[in-house]
Parts: C-alpha cells; sequence; structure tokens
C-alpha cells in the first residue's frame, strides 16, 4: 500500500514470539530503563526551597520606590493610571502637611494607592510612565488567595521598606537590583 | 455705520484672506485657524489690553504692505501689530520664528518648577502644549530657579507663585471683572511676583475667573487642589439659572461618576472663555464653587474636546463601530432563533424578547 506520508507505520499482525509470550523480558527492559533515570539530573526543583533565576527583564509585582532618605516617590500623578491598560491602578491624592517632609519627597502623595493584582498583565507601562522613579516591577509573583480582596493591593503591600529605618528588609527587598541615585 | 472700511488682504503661511482693518495678526491667523495660528500665552481677546508680554505669538512679517513692501527686520508680535493690505506674514513657515519660539520657551520655563506631576493644572495647562509642541528636550539654565513663600490669598484660590509665568491676565479680570483690585504685580524683573497686598484675601463674585484666564498652574482652584487628575475628569456641558449679574451660567462640569469635582467656564478652541451673544462667558464664584451637586445643574451634553488632548482619552469620540451584516447575507429577513434563552433557563422569562 502506498503511503502519504513517510511517517505511518504499518502494524503487522502476525502472531507473538515465544520471547514475547513470556512478558518477562519486556517488563525488565522496561524496568531497566526506570532505574536509569534515577541516576539522571532533575528537571525539576523542590519550589519553595530552591528558586529558579528571573531573567533580568522579569516583570513581577510592583514595590513603590522610596528615595534614599526613605520619603515615598509616588506623588499621585496618575499617568500609571492612565498607561494602564487593564485599568488597575487606582489612587487618592493628599496635600503634605507642614511637619511631614521626612515622609513624602514632594508636596503631593499618595493617600491612597491600589493596585488589582488580578486586573494587572504586568507589562509594566506603569514602571515607564511614572516621572519620579517611584513604581517598578519586582521579582516576585503575586501568592495565591482565597478571596479576590486579597489582590487588590494597597499602599502597606507596595511600599518597599524605609532605607533609613529597616536597612536590612530594604536591601531584601531590593534584590540583585543595583538602585540607581536619581540625579533632581 | 454708513462708511464701511474696505476689507484689508492679508496673507498668512501663503493663504490669503480678508479681515477688517485694525485687526491684529493673531486675529487674522485665528480666523483661518489650525497650525497657521500663532500660540499665545499672555494675549486673551476677552480682556482689553491683554497681550505683548510672554513673546511666544512672535511671526515673521516677509512683506510690510503693498505701499511698502520691505520686509520688517525683526519678528513682530502677532497680538500687537495689526494687519496692512498686501502684508504677508510668515507662522509656521518661517524657521527664524521656530527657532525664536524655542527660545521663547526656554526663557519661560527658566524659573517654571517643572512640577507638572503635582500641579492640578496639568493635562489642560497652555505651557505644556506651548512646551511640548515649541520647546526643546533639554535647559541650559544652570542656576538656582526662584522660589517663593506660600501666600494664602483666600479660600478658593490657590496661588502658586513658582509657576507663574507673569502674563498679567488675572489682573486684567481684577480689574474688568470686579469691582476692586486687591492683587497685582510686586517688584519688577526677576523678583515680579503676583501678590495680595499683605496677603488680603481676594474675595469678590468674579475672582474665579482668574483660575480660567491662567494659562499655567500658578492660580488653581482650592475646592479641586489635588482631587483628581484633569483626564480621569470627564466634562459635560451645563447650566444653571444663575441670579448674579453678569454671569451667564453657563459651565463646563468636570464628573467623575455622579460627582461634581469641579466647575469651569466654557472654553472655545484658542482656551479662552467662550462668547454667549456676544458676551464672554464669564461665571460667578457662587456657580463655580458653591454648586458642586450634580443636581444643581441642568447637563446639556459632553464637552466636545480635542482628540489630541489627554482630557480625552477612554472618550472614543468618532468610534466606528461594525454595522450587523446578517440581515444583507440573508437577503433581508432577521434570522429566527430556535431557542430563546429565557424559556430555556426560566430566568427573566418576563423580559421582552427581540
Amino acid at each position: 500500500m502506498q503511503t502519504l506520508t513517510n511517517r505511518a507505520k504499518i502494524v503487522e499482525r502476525k502472531p507473538m514470539s515465544m520471547g514475547e509470550r513470556m512478558y518477562l523480558p519486556a517488563i525488565f527492559k522496561g524496568m531497566w530503563i526506570t532505574f536509569k533515570h534515577i541516576f539522571r539530573k532533575k528537571a525539576t526543583i523542590n519550589y519553595p526551597e530552591q528558586k529558579r533565576p528571573f531573567s533580568p527583564v522579569f516583570r513581577g509585582l510592583h514595590v513603590l520606590n522610596r528615595d534614599a532618605e526613605g520619603r515615598e516617590n509616588c506623588t499621585a500623578c496618575g499617568l500609571c493610571a492612565v498607561a494602564c491598560p487593564a485599568e488597575a491602578i487606582t489612587m487618592e491624592a493628599a496635600e503634605r502637611k507642614p511637619g511631614e517632609e521626612h515622609l513624602y519627597r514632594e508636596e503631593k502623595y499618595a493617600a491612597k494607592y491600589e493596585i488589582n493584582m488580578l486586573r494587572c498583565i504586568f507589562c509594566g507601562l506603569c514602571e515607564e510612565a511614572c516621572p519620579k522613579d517611584a513604581i517598578y516591577l519586582s521579582e516576585t509573583f503575586a501568592p495565591a488567595n482565597y478571596q479576590r480582596q486579597g489582590f487588590i493591593y494597597g499602599k502597606d503591600d507596595l511600599l518597599i521598606p524605609n532605607p533609613v529605618t529597616e536597612p536590612e528588609a530594604y536591601q531584601k527587598a531590593l534584590g540583585g537590583r543595583v538602585v540607581k541615585e536619581m540625579t533632581h | 455705520m454708513s462708511e464701511q472700511k474696505p476689507l484689508v488682504k492679508v496673507t498668512i503661511d501663503n493663504i490669503t484672506i480678508d479681515v477688517a482693518p485694525g485687526t491684529t495678526i493673531l486675529n487674522a491667523a485665528r480666523t483661518i485657524g489650525g497650525d497657521v495660528t500663532p500660540p499665545a500665552m499672555c494675549y486673551y481677546s476677552k480682556l482689553e489690553g491683554s497681550g505683548g508680554k510672554c513673546r511666544t505669538c512672535l511671526v515673521e512679517v516677509a512683506a510690510g504692505s503693498t505701499a511698502d513692501p520691505r520686509p520688517m527686520p525683526k519678528l513682530v508680535a502677532s497680538c500687537r501689530t495689526t494687519v496692512m493690505d498686501g502684508m504677508v506674514v510668515k507662522n509656521c513657515t518661517s524657521e527664524r520664528v521656530k527657532d525664536a519660539r524655542n527660545g521663547v520657551v526656554e526663557f519661560l520655563l527658566m524659573n517654571h518648577p517643572l512640577d507638572c506631576p503635582i500641579c492640578d493644572q496639568a493635562g489642560e495647562c497652555h505651557l505644556q502644549d506651548l512646551g511640548y509642541q515649541h520647546g526643546k528636550e533639554g535647559t541650559r539654565f544652570e542656576f538656582a530657579r526662584r522660589t517663593f513663600e506660600k501666600i494664602d490669598i483666600g479660600p478658593y484660590i490657590q496661588l502658586h507663585m513658582t509657576r507663574c509665568i507673569l502674563c498679567y491676565r488675572c489682573t486684567y479680570v481684577a480689574d474688568q471683572l470686579t469691582p476692586k483690585r486687591v492683587h497685582g504685580i510686586l517688584q519688577r524683573g526677576d523678583h515680579a511676583e503676583i501678590s495680595t497686598y499683605i496677603a488680603r484675601a481676594i474675595d469678590n463674585d468674579f475672582s474665579g475667573n482668574m483660575i480660567d484666564v491662567c494659562p499655567v498652574g500658578a492660580l488653581t482652584d482650592k475646592t479641586f487642589r489635588f482631587k483628581n487628575r484633569v483626564w480621569f475628569t470627564k466634562p459635560v456641558d451645563a447650566h444653571r439659572d444663575c441670579t448674579t449679574p453678569g454671569c451667564c451660567g453657563k459651565t463646563t462640569l468636570w464628573l467623575r461618576g455622579e460627582e461634581v469635582y469641579r466647575v469651569t467656564s466654557r472654553k472655545d478652541e484658542w482656551g479662552e472663555v467662550q462668547s454667549f451673544d456676544g458676551k464672554p462667558g464669564w461665571i460667578c464664584n457662587s456657580c463655580r464653587f458653591d454648586h458642586k451637586k450634580a443636581t444643581d445643574w441642568v447637563i446639556e451634553g459632553p464637552t466636545v474636546i480635542s482628540r489630541h488632548s489627554v482630557i480625552s482619552q477612554g472618550h472614543y469620540v468618532g468610534m466606528v463601530k461594525p454595522a450587523e451584516t446578517i440581515e444583507k447575507v440573508m437577503d433581508g429577513r432577521t434570522p429566527k432563533l430556535l431557542m430563546d434563552i429565557h424559556s430555556v433557563s426560566e430566568v427573566n422569562t418576563k423580559q421582552e424578547v427581540k
């Protein structure tokens, strides 16, 4: 019979030979293949203990940045929200009162800043739009949650630790990244 | 009225029009519209005596008139120069004008703090537009920008002197719209600043119009301060019967959802207050600051916003929806649905079946 492609295999339907009828050689052959794999390199890792390195362009969970003095960079200008194609970002602005200069870098700050991680598509346009160096996409996943409410990340979830008061936590949050000091 | 003066011919960027004698080049260019019109930061057609200060409207006059066709040696301020018969003006076709405008923008931005992310005017700021259209990216200014102590000028208007470009428009509003002016320019040169006499509150019925005429964010609405960004609010035209004499009652409401965030007067294509029946549509402070409920107003419809403005983001003006083609391919018969979702699921069975 002529085949259309060379991939088709003609099944031979001849009766089994003596060796095939005994089954055991085939079983031992299969077990040998299984046994060989014990000494091979594993394709998987034990995830929570071991982690794979991210690619340098990986975009994960957002971080709201602080400057070297520990003041929040975000001024609630709304450019990230207007750039966001998924409309995941909402914010409310407030005016900095006298005496709060150590908390916020500019005259205006974000009193409320929320990102809906279910809406977010991690495109990084907010990071590109930000004129104040305030939002960055880090190398973290959004962890699973049981409620939708748990995926709406507020300021207390997003803000990076204060580099002045908690330098270790700040370094940990930075990961392996080098922060460039913004000349402003 | 019996003797009508003959119209004069003027050519602006190779477009010839007839205008009345005594018209300024800027106003002649505005009758053409589009790119031909020079930008203006200080000139305001509804305010007498404005113009001639910012130099953004500089144009090149290639031929003075038919009688004297020599070109003018220097660029002229189009808001203060009247047209002559046979005048040839170059605006966007002239390299000299483009270069001069770059320089003017650099001058205007010299002391400007560039705090657009904070400023409430961002998105509808004339200086922002001018900077994008005519400015250069970098600055050569290496010195400290001038700063000012904050001055409280009343409960409604927020003054940011650092952002001011000294266009004098707000002082003309105070002179021409309100009975008594209590603010003005103090000092001179680099020290010049808008202020009131010993921080006296600006308090009269039409002071709010200063916010509308301010081309930058130097005078902003205190009741809207940091409440929202301009491009997240949706503008609608609205009116109410205002009893204040001189108030036209026709405004633009800036809504988000049902909430009125801000009330401004209606703007025309030049960013100036619209005229109604030949009178500029100034609005009173009661309309602007006290009526911030949607029920106070009769809403006429959405305000037409330029497609290029950031304010029109998400408005989808002129959207073309694909036409329904089923009827066309079925020779005019509408398709009959075999199963109706309401009768199958027995949910919402009262709903009208289309």
